[in-house]
């Protein structure tokens, strides 16, 4: 069964599972949590911010990982390729999802939508490494072919991560330290505040294994039909032909 | 044959198409003198800011220059069947990346060395202490060969390859700008001990691709 990752049903259970942990969510984050000391109203972008961040790195990680088992010959399998562009995907909307929310929460908290902090820096190249890698994905190939050329462009990414991450350390601490950023990490974290949290790191993981799915299964679906139509046309090229 | 005289056979190859076309000499390195130029209108040159930023300027004008090349690399190889006669040609994939990369190396070695002494005639630069600032540029040139040059093979034969390959690359070379950058700047204020930790970034880079491009370069040559 290659052309589903998960039964119908289980699918199904997932997506209103999801939705109802998101409303779950919504509650905590908007009611249920107090308000921050400093940062008032504002901090609740949070409850958002840092799960769709999780969530871009567990899906790019995915991507990886399916790279690497398409790439190595015992696990050559086509699921493999499908589950790294649709991770990929996922995790480029997430890695943008992050930049928005925390620019909404900068603005007020910081006074500045954008600052050049190392971590901010990191994500924006993490965004464009990946976009990249889903452009090639979009040029049409030999399903073989063009597998092999992203999983190899996805794992020259994933490489390159770290190496951004350190170079934009160093280049940023070397230069000014005790940003905003480093005060925060130490705010202190109401019981409330932290079960919101990571409550929505559990909402939002399971709403990337719901979407991972579908897209999964879009993928498989539209791979058929391209194949069916090449059929169809050879088909209908020898009925002309005899 | 050995590697090393396969690497030479490829990069002489290369080299010697471009000693006959002069697309190097006659196109990409003007192609850099104009960025710089250019860079001069948009940053008023009366302001002191050129000065300030000459590293990254330079650095940005070789990186764009640096995509040029790459397609160049590949764009020799893409009618009458060149490609298909390096991939019959018997040679091995880490000695045609290694080649290859060379040859892109050495002509961007050749745009620096124009660039960098017009960066310091026409911004007003003095470059110190050469030592850490030869260094980091030779390995932020290596990185940057092996990095297109393995991004060069995979968009090779696409039909968007020239503008794939600057959507791919340039984000993932974002760190060399960076590391070169910086040691350039403490080359230049004459703190050297700056330059070393970007020196040594620099360095991991271009090992780091230069393996991972001799591993992937003959799987990724047959499907171009």
């Amino acid at each position: 069964m290659s052309d589903r990752l998960l039964k119908p049903q289980v699918s199904k259970a997932l997506g209103w599972l999801s939705l109802a942990a998101l409303i779950v969510l919504a509650l905590f984050g908007l009611w249920g949590a107090p308000p921050d000391e400093v940062q008032s109203d504002a901090q609740r972008l949070m409850y958002l911010h840092v799960p769709a961040a999780w969530i871009a790195y567990l899906a790019f990680g995915v991507t990886a990982l399916g790279s690497a088992l398409w790439l190595w010959p015992r696990t050559r399998a086509t699921v493999w390729d499908r589950v790294a562009g649709a991770s990929a995907e996922l995790g480029v909307i997430f890695t943008a999802l992050t930049l928005v929310l925390g620019s909404l929460w900068g603005r007020p908290v910081w006074g500045v939508w954008w600052a050049w902090d190392a971590r901010l820096v990191t994500t924006a190249v993490l965004f464009f490494l990946y976009l990249g890698y889903l452009a090639l994905r979009r040029i049409p190939a030999s399903p073989d072919a063009r597998a092999k050329r992203c999983a190899i462009a996805a794992l020259i990414a994933f490489v390159d991560v770290p190496i951004v991450h350190f170079s934009v350390n160093w280049w940023r601490t070397l230069h000014q330290q005790g940003t905003v950023f480093n005060e925060r990490l130490d705010a202190k974290i109401h019981g409330v505040m932290a079960f919101t949290l990571w409550f929505g790191v559990l909402a939002f993981t399971l709403l990337y294994a719901y979407l991972l799915d579908r897209r999964y299964r879009l993928l498989a679906l539209d791979e058929d039909r391209e194949e069916r139509e090449v059929e169809q046309a050879i088909a209908e090229r020898v009925g002309a032909v005899s | 044959m050995n590697l090393w005289r396969e690497v030479r056979l490829v990069a002489a190859k290369d080299l010697r198409i471009e000693a006959r076309s002069r697309v190097t000499v006659q196109q990409i390195i003007p192609f850099g003198l104009i960025v710089l130029l250019l860079f001069a209108f948009a940053l008023d040159p009366d302001r002191g800011i050129l000065r300030r930023v000459a590293p990254g300027l330079f650095w940005v004008t070789v990186l764009l220059a640096a995509l040029l090349a790459v397609s160049r690399s590949f764009a020799i190889e893409a009618d009458n069947g060149a490609r298909d006669g390096l991939r019959l040609s018997g040679l091995d994939g880490p000695a045609l990346f290694l080649g290859k990369a060379a040859a892109v190396a050495i002509e961007l070695l050749a745009l620096e060395v124009v660039l960098a002494a017009t960066v310091v005639v026409v911004y007003g630069i003095e470059l110190n202490t050469l030592v850490p600032l030869i260094l980091a540029t030779l390995a932020a040139t290596v990185g940057v060969a092996a990095t297109g040059t393995l991004y060069g093979v995979l968009a090779a034969g696409l039909r968007v390859r020239e503008t794939l390959v600057p959507v791919l690359l340039l984000p993932v070379v974002a760190p060399v700008l960076l590391g070169a950058t910086r040691a350039w700047e403490a080359a230049i204020d004459g703190i050297p001990s700056d330059a070393w930790p970007w020196v040594a970034l620099l360095t991991v880079f271009a090992i780091l691709f230069t393996a991972i491009g001799m591993l992937a370069f003959g799987p990724l040559l047959e499907e171009a």
